[in-house]
This record gives C-alpha cells, sequence and structure tokens, in this order.
C-alpha cells in the first residue's frame, strides 16, 4: 500500500493554507514590518534598523512595562490557577457528596465569554455600588472595600483575581480527569501501609499528575500571554497604563496610527512565543511523539 | 482505628466547606446578574441579592430591540456555526493525513500547524494582510479567520482520535477498490464521530465567545457578532445595570445550553489532550 496515494498530500491543503495565510504570515510579515518606520501618516516606509526594538528596550516608553504586565500577569495567574485548581481536584475527585454539582459550578465560568465576565465584574467591583464592597460593609470588614479597579496599586491585582476566578474551573477539571486516571490499587497499597492523606497525595498524586499538571501550565502560559478580553473589559490598561498588557496596547498604538510600534512588540512576543512554543507543544503531543 | 475514623471525618468535613465555599464564590456573580436582568430601572444602581420587587420581564425584550440583539444572534450564529463546518472539515481531512502517512515531512508539517495553539497573533500585520485580500469587514473573512484561530487545536485533537483507527481497515478497504475520498468518508470519518463532534462543539464555543477579531475587522454594526453588540451596548447603558444583566444572559444562553446538552463532549474534548492514558 503506497501511502501517498492513499494519504493524500491535498487532503491537509485547505487547513494548512487558511492556516498559513492568516496566522503565521502575519506573524512573519510583522518581524520584518519591525525593521520600517510604518505608519498611518506617511506612504513611504524606510528601513530604520533596530531602531523600534532599541525603543521597546531602552525602557523610554512604557512599552517594556507591557510586556513585564504580560509575563506577571501570566506566572501569577498560572500560579494561583494551578495551586487552587489542584487543591480542589484533590478536594472533588472522591469521595465527597455532590461532587457533581460542585465540579459543575466550578467549571462554568470558563464557557462563559471571557468579555462579558469582564464586563459583569466591573459592576461587582464598583468601589461605591459594587456588590463586593457592599457585602464587606454589610459584614463589618470595612476596612476590605477597596477601590478594585481604580486603585492604581491594586488594580493589576483585581484583574488578575477576575481572571483566576474565570479559569481555575477548568483547570481543576483537567486535573480531575488526570487524578481520577490513576489506578485505584496504588492508594488502597498505600493505605494499608498505613500512609496518611498527605503522604498519599505527596508520593502517588502528585507524581502521577506530572503529565497533566505539565500541560495544564502551558494551557495557562498560552492564555495568559495572549490576554485581551478581560483587561479590555476590566480596565482597558488603566489607571495610567498600570494595567496595560500586550494587546491592549497593541490595539491603542494600531488606533493611532503607531504600526511599526505595534508590528514590533507583536513580534517581541512571537519571537518569545516560537522559542518556547516548541518546547510546548512538545510536552502536549509527548505520547504521540512516544509513540 | 478510632483515631483513624476522626480523623477521616475531619477531613472530610473541610473538604465540604472548601467545595461549598469555593462553589458559592462563583454562583453568586451569576445569581446577581439573573436576579438582576428582572429588576426595575431605579432598582439596579446596587447590584445586590434581593429579589426583584416586581418581576420585570419585559427587560428581555427591550434589551432585543435596543441592542438589536436578534441580528447579533444570527451573525454570531453565522460565524460560529460556517466557521466550526470548514474548521472541522478541512482539520479532520488534514489531522487523518497528518496521523496516517508520518513521513518526516508531514511530521514536520502537523508540528508547524500545532504551533498554532502557541503562537499570536499580529494584528497590526494581520489587518494589513485582511485588507490586501478584501477581507476586511466581510462576513467571509470572519469566518476565516476563526478557521485559522480554531485549526491548530481542532487538528492536535482528531489527531489522537486518528491513531486509534487500525491501519488494517484502510488496508481492507484499499483491497476492495475504495479510492481515497471514499475510505475517508465511508470508513474513517464515521469511526471519527466523536472526535468530530467534540472538536465541534469545543470550536463552537471558542468561536461564539471570540471577541478580537470582530473589534479588529468589522466595523459596521449590521455585521457584529453578540460580543461586540453587548460591549457597545454596555457603553451606551452604563448605568442601566437590569438591561445589561438581560442582555448578558441573552449572549450566554446559547453557550449555557450547549454547556449543558454537550457537557460530555466539552470536558471529554478539553481533557483529552491532556491526559495521556
Amino acid at each position: 500500500m503506497q501511502k501517498s496515494k492513499v494519504y493524500p498530500w491535498y487532503f491537509a491543503l485547505g487547513s494548512v493554507l487558511i492556516y498559513t495565510v492568516l496566522s503565521v504570515l502575519p506573524g512573519l510579515l510583522g518581524i520584518g514590518y519591525s525593521f520600517t518606520d510604518w505608519s498611518a501618516y506617511s506612504v513611504d516606509l524606510h528601513f530604520v534598523g533596530f531602531k523600534n526594538f532599541l525603543e521597546v528596550f531602552s525602557g523610554k516608553n512604557d512599552y517594556l512595562r507591557y510586556i513585564s504586565n504580560t509575563l506577571w500577569f501570566t506566572v501569577v495567574t498560572t500560579i494561583f490557577k494551578t495551586g487552587l485548581g489542584l487543591l480542589f481536584a484533590v478536594a472533588l475527585s472522591r469521595n465527597i457528596k455532590w461532587k457533581n454539582f460542585h465540579r459543575g459550578i466550578l467549571y462554568l465560568p470558563s464557557v462563559l465569554p471571557i468579555l462579558v465576565t469582564g464586563l459583569v465584574f466591573t459592576s461587582i467591583l464598583n468601589p461605591k455600588t459594587g456588590f463586593l464592597n457592599e457585602f464587606f460593609r454589610t459584614i463589618g470588614l470595612d476596612f476590605l472595600a477597596k477601590k478594585w479597579l481604580v486603585d492604581p496599586k491594586i488594580a493589576f491585582g483585581s484583574v488578575m483575581a477576575v481572571d483566576i476566578w474565570r479559569g481555575t474551573g477548568y483547570i481543576m477539571t483537567l486535573l480531575i480527569a488526570g487524578i481520577l486516571a490513576i489506578p485505584g490499587i496504588y492508594y488502597e497499597a498505600a493505605a494499608i501501609d498505613g500512609a496518611n492523606a498527605w503522604q498519599r497525595f505527596r508520593y502517588i498524586t502528585l507524581p502521577m499528575l506530572r503529565q497533566t499538571l505539565a500541560v495544564t501550565i502551558v494551557l495557562n502560559v498560552i492564555y495568559g500571554l495572549k490576554i485581551f478580553d478581560m483587561v479590555y473589559a476590566l480596565t482597558n490598561g488603566g489607571p495610567g497604563h498600570r494595567t496595560e498588557v500586550l494587546y491592549t496596547a497593541v490595539y491603542k498604538m494600531m488606533s493611532k496610527g503607531l504600526y511599526a510600534e505595534g508590528t514590533t512588540i507583536s513580534s517581541v512576543l512571537f519571537i518569545f512565543m516560537v522559542i518556547i512554543g516548541f518546547f510546548m507543544v512538545k510536552i502536549l503531543t509527548k505520547d504521540e511523539v512516544v509513540e | 482505628m478510632v483515631y483513624t475514623t476522626k480523623n477521616k471525618f475531619i477531613q472530610i468535613f473541610l473538604k465540604n466547606i472548601l467545595a461549598w465555599i469555593a462553589s458559592l464564590i462563583v454562583i453568586i456573580p451569576m445569581l446577581l446578574v439573573i436576579l438582576n436582568a428582572f429588576k426595575a430601572d431605579g432598582e439596579t444602581l446596587n447590584m445586590n441579592l434581593q429579589l426583584p420587587k416586581i418581576w420585570i420581564f419585559s427587560n428581555f425584550s427591550t434589551v432585543i430591540e435596543k441592542g438589536k440583539l436578534i441580528r447579533s444572534f444570527f451573525n454570531s450564529f453565522l460565524y460560529a456555526g460556517v466557521g466550526t463546518l470548514v474548521t472541522v472539515f478541512f482539520g479532520a481531512m488534514a489531522a487523518y493525513v497528518f496521523s496516517r502517512r508520518r513521513s518526516r515531512g508531514m511530521s514536520a508539517l502537523y508540528m508547524y500547524v500545532v504551533l498554532g495553539m502557541v503562537i499570536p497573533i499580529n494584528y497590526v500585520t494581520l489587518t494589513k494582510t485582511m485588507i490586501t485580500l478584501h477581507l476586511t469587514n466581510t462576513k467571509p473573512g470572519i469566518i476565516l479567520l476563526y478557521m485559522a484561530l480554531q485549526t491548530p487545536f481542532t487538528i492536535f485533537l482528531i489527531y489522537g482520535f486518528v491513531s486509534k483507527i487500525p491501519v488494517e481497515l484502510d488496508e481492507a478497504a484499499v483491497i476492495d477498490g475504495c479510492s481515497p475520498i471514499q475510505l475517508y468518508l465511508k470508513i474513517i470519518l464515521p469511526m471519527l464521530k466523536s472526535a468530530v463532534i467534540t472538536a465541534g462543539v469545543l470550536c463552537f464555543l471558542n468561536c461564539w465567545n471570540e471577541f478580537m477579531m470582530p473589534l479588529y475587522f468589522l466595523h459596521s454594526s449590521e455585521k457584529w457578532p453578540m460580543t461586540l453588540a453587548i460591549y457597545n451596548f454596555f457603553g451606551q447603558y452604563e448605568m442601566k445595570w437590569n438591561l445589561i444583566c438581560a442582555d448578558v444572559l441573552l449572549t450566554c444562553a446559547p453557550v449555557l445550553l450547549l454547556y449543558l446538552i454537550c457537557q460530555k463532549y466539552i470536558v471529554g474534548g478539553q481533557t483529552a489532550g491532556a491526559v495521556k492514558g
């Protein structure tokens, strides 16, 4: 049986073509345009060398902060979603009443449009009229009533908290599936040997979950570095660019006609992601490669 | 033994407390939206958990009319529906060929496509590309963009399922005189049914919830999907949270319905990639 005849190459053509033209090509073109002075205000393009990149990394503008905000967002949300997700997954995997109810509820936010979640939380986190502060005032904890999305010191923390609210259930669901795939016989053996709950978690659950945990971390990192909707709905980068991430900054640069700047910071992310992406894809496709 | 039973009791107690607190933290914001969607105009300055004094169902019809929701519903349905059909149709064929051929070139091509799950879109140059192809502010443009966005994960997901179908089936079919297209359509595709449904449901969900592509590429309001429509409605009626909540419910309703019906496929599909047997 001749494989190239039975499985013709043109079966893959449609997908590869559209993906290449509308996803890869703009990325590559973007790197090219990063070396020009492309803008909405002039028709001519000039080669400017590394000027745009130097500008990004010089720290003169806020560009570097947009990149560091994006990375910080990714690191913090990944840690919290993984940690909390693991905690809930362990609690909800076995021996608990109403487990399907809890699992269903916790997973729910991750199927809702991110933008809509953000909009709803602008009301909940409103300093004067928001539900959260009203709640704190009602139970007498007035000092906890903060200006969540307005105070420059805590605004970014609030944005990350809402995103953790949204995404933890999804990570939990992946980890529950991972835990349920661990053969029960390990736990029975451990119980006979007198292992306590912590020991069972530390020496059975955690090592056996390594691959699933790696995948969830990869998914969180991919999601975090591309964050837009959540920030756009909650703060749109404010107050004073404190919560500005890469994609919200690019959107503003686009509307100001600063194409070269926009494409340069997009390209920084693109190059970074292609490099780490290679390792991430290796993790995601691990068993297939072994096969 | 008394010690261990007591210990176990405390453990189960703590687990339940944790589960209920977590569930409450998730439920309360949703409950807020549901309750406030039925309140009168003046009642929603503070969104709270009190029941509406009078249940006002007309909020929904007001929103549908003012927010032009019927139009955006059909737009969303078109983008997500057709986007899903083309993505899954071409994606399944590609995944099948990638999984079966495994030559060095094809494996490299598979990696190249799957890398798409990671790489970010450069919206500045994408805009230029879209203008060059005359696709900005067009419905086919958005559908093709969704296809480009969703193809990598779709292929990644279906690829794993194809390798579980025995190659002997293909050989038997070829000996019986099947052409490549017949083999794919009559033998392989039916066996991929659940994978294709899973990929389709996830793709539909992601397209329905997507916001950035319409924001960049759809300028005329009659082409807006629901996410963009609700964002603009929010801008216009900033203080009228009863109407915004009604709009939120209507925007989320199709997704929630899909989640309830297809929970098995959604959760199954998302965990399939993460958990290796």
